[in-house]
């Protein structure tokens, strides 16, 4: 009996967490039908001049998205808490490694599929264009997704164990991922509307770049959250 | 121990004030007055200062904290604990003596400069940590997590500097003093010196009653007694 | 070659802020007797049993399981060492089946589908493989909870409250799965008030009081 290697591992957990999705998808139409009702809210709260909206939609996605994430990351945690199975998986062993690259990647699909949905209604509601086509879109969506996952996922481990959880989650969260926030808000913005001076290339840059120093510290900081 | 510390303790904050009071005189009085800006440009002498003190702190809290995670040691958890808070309090001074500087120069309190964006960005995330600290009761995992907190807090500074100044670099230009007159530059070291004795001295005292915060909380092993006998 | 000596607590320590849970607590269990642990609630019962598991660190001392250290060889432990605890480890929303599944796979087992067929069918849970346990009542879980123990195949079970919650007739099965488990081989911990049964099952026996051992 070999014990599955690290990505092997991570695709178990992955599936496992898919599956716990799956079973209780209410709980996903609620978070779809919450993004969607985010963004209204930014229509009514910023007023019906289009063109403002239109401008601004790559702002507001993401905001819905980032208010989304905490919803998220709270639930992943939550299940594993109840019945401490977070214990059971460390106990039997699991590499922790691997319990936070399924949790992130989770988390990121989680948040690439709600940023789908979100966009047909974008267009629709704000009347935006996709001046520079899908492709470049979806890249810029998964790259800012992963981006909010990795360090959400550690912090959302810390904060589900400490007292007021829900606000200390988004607390620990926003003021960290604003670079990541305002590279993917630029870049989706010059997506929408269109990049005359070449600037996309330093957002995803940044985008990048955030993704790899946070996944890195992710890998090496998670460990020692949840170990005693 | 406590005594014979006691007494570098106070000179450093004696010292420090000294300085504080020499350096405002020099930041005040001194010093010439600025070509394009006037007087109004004095607030440097203290603002400047205090934001390097905060990024101090800063490194202080990451240096900890990386200590912490390497070796578990009270004494690296109750520096983290204290250059945190010391750093957070000389960021909001300096912050908001950037504001005030910002009133009669932009026109406006606010004009999301890069730098004093990227340090309001930074205290939140050190008000984030201390706040994790408050919440967490056993003091075991409250190091331990606020050491990862504190970690991916200070290896944001740097992103966050980078892309808040690209976020701006399309609408201004950053406003820098120019040709500076060697008086003003030692005023400014002056202050600077100030600013780092009394920060040291807060430190110092911040991280004395941290360690006196966990002596409280934890049982002392030396309170178990004789170990029970082995049966079986 | 199995070491001489199931597990070794030498002068083990566990502190949670000011509240000593363990305190200099010393013992020897040698390899094929089987332990059983009293005490009141908030005696330490428990705190011993997951620090034996590696959920936990000492704070002081050192545990030895199976003649490996529990902080440097912490791995190894796991993979030797099952815990069944107060808390079931188990999805809520998977079905008793999946649970086991997932877990087998997580072991690196072959056929974790046909382990899992297997142990339900052990555990009596074969009828209500398929539901989630969210519909399990407390007795179901405490045996789907024994099934994913011995689905760990462990060298060491460590097991807190067993009987807990289970009916006359439940009791007695978990008393033949115990006895199984002896018979092959398996060292057993069993942290339990029902003294009657500990020890009809176990050999020898430590008591603690306020984390301390005392003779009962």
């Amino acid at each position: 009996m070999n014990a599955p290697g690290l990505l092997r591992t991570t695709w178990i957990l992955l599936r496992k967490d898919l599956l716990l999705e799956w079973r209780t998808r209410a709980r996903l139409n609620a978070l779809i039908f919450f993004a969607l009702a985010t963004l209204l809210l930014f229509s009514f709260a910023l007023g019906p001049d289009t063109t403002l909206l239109a401008r601004h939609g790559g702002g507001y996605l993401w905001l819905a998205l980032l208010f989304a994430s905490v919803l998220s990351l709270g639930e992943s945690f939550r299940v594993e808490q109840e019945n401490l199975c977070l214990d059971g998986l460390r106990l039997s062993p699991t590499d922790p490694q691997a319990i936070f690259l399924s949790k992130a990647l989770g988390n990121a699909l989680l948040l690439v599929f709600l940023g789908l949905t979100l966009l047909p209604v974008m267009i629709a509601i704000y009347g935006i264009e996709l001046k520079m086509g899908l492709a470049p879109l979806l890249g810029i969506l998964t790259l800012g997704c992963t981006a909010l996952s990795a360090p959400g996922v550690v912090y959302s481990a810390i904060a589900n164990h400490a007292r007021a959880k829900d606000v200390l989650l988004p607390l620990l969260l926003f003021p960290l991922v604003i670079p990541a926030l305002l590279a993917a808000v630029k870049a989706t913005t010059l997506v929408l509307q269109g990049d005359p001076m070449a600037q996309l290339g330093s957002w995803v840059g940044l985008l990048s770049a955030f993704n790899l120093i946070y996944w890195g510290l992710g890998l090496v900081l998670f460990p020692r959250v949840i170990e005693d | 121990m406590d005594d014979k510390w006691r007494n570098l303790r106070l000179g450093l904050g004696a010292l420090g004030l000294i300085l504080v009071v020499v350096g405002a005189w020099m930041g005040l009085f001194w010093a010439p007055a600025d070509r394009e800006m006037g007087d109004v440009y004095r607030i440097i002498y203290t603002h400047v200062p205090a934001m390097w003190m905060t990024l101090i702190g800063g490194f202080i809290n990451f240096v900890a904290c990386v200590a912490y995670l390497i070796r578990a040691s009270w004494k690296a958890d109750s520096l983290a604990e204290a250059s945190a808070e010391v750093g957070l309090m000389f960021g909001v001074y300096g912050l908001v003596l950037g504001m005030l500087w910002g009133k009669p120069t932009w026109g406006v309190y606010w004009d999301w400069d890069p730098r004093l964006t990227s340090m309001a960005v930074l205290l939140v995330a050190y008000m984030g940590y201390m706040t994790l600290r408050r919440f967490i009761e056993d003091p075991e995992k409250r190091a331990v997590w606020s050491a990862v907190v504190g970690i991916i807090a200070f290896m944001d500074i740097p992103i966050v500097w980078f892309s808040v100044r690209w976020w701006r670099s399309l609408h201004q230009e950053q406003s820098t003093p120019q040709t500076v007159h060697p008086d003003m530059t030692l005023a400014l070291r002056v202050n600077a010196f100030a600013l780092l004795f009394v920060f040291l001295a807060f430190l110092w005292s911040r991280y004395r009653i941290a360690m006196a915060n966990r002596k409280e909380e934890l049982a002392l092993p030396e309170a178990l007694g004789e170990p029970t006998a082995a049966a079986g | 070659m199995s070491p001489p000596n199931a597990l070794v607590l030498d002068d083990v320590s566990r502190r949670f802020g000011r509240r000593w849970a363990l305190a200099r607590v010393s013992y020897t269990l040698p390899t094929g007797k089987a332990l059983l642990l009293t005490g009141h609630n908030g005696s330490g019962k428990s705190t011993l049993l997951r620090m034996i598991a590696t959920a936990v660190r000492p704070t002081a001392g050192r545990i030895t399981v199976l003649g490996h250290d529990t902080r440097e060889a912490t791995e190894q432990v796991r993979r030797e060492v099952a815990l069944l605890s107060h808390d079931s480890f188990l999805y809520e929303d998977l079905t008793a089946h999946q649970n086991l599944v997932v877990l087998g796979r997580l072991l690196g087992r072959p056929d974790p589908a046909g382990d899992s067929r297997a142990l339900l069918e052990r555990m009596g849970l074969s009828a209500r493989g398929s539901h989630p346990v969210r519909h399990f009542s407390a007795g179901m879980r405490k045996r789907l909870a024994i099934a994913r123990l011995l689905a760990q195949k462990p060298r060491l079970a460590l097991l807190d409250e067993p009987f807990g919650e289970l009916d006359p007739a439940g009791i007695l099965h978990m008393e033949q799965v115990i006895e199984e488990l002896r018979a092959e081989g398996v060292g057993i911990i069993l942290a339990t008030h029902l003294v009657e049964q500990g020890e009809r099952l176990c050999d020898v026996r430590l008591h603690l009081v306020e984390g301390r051992q005392v003779t009962p």
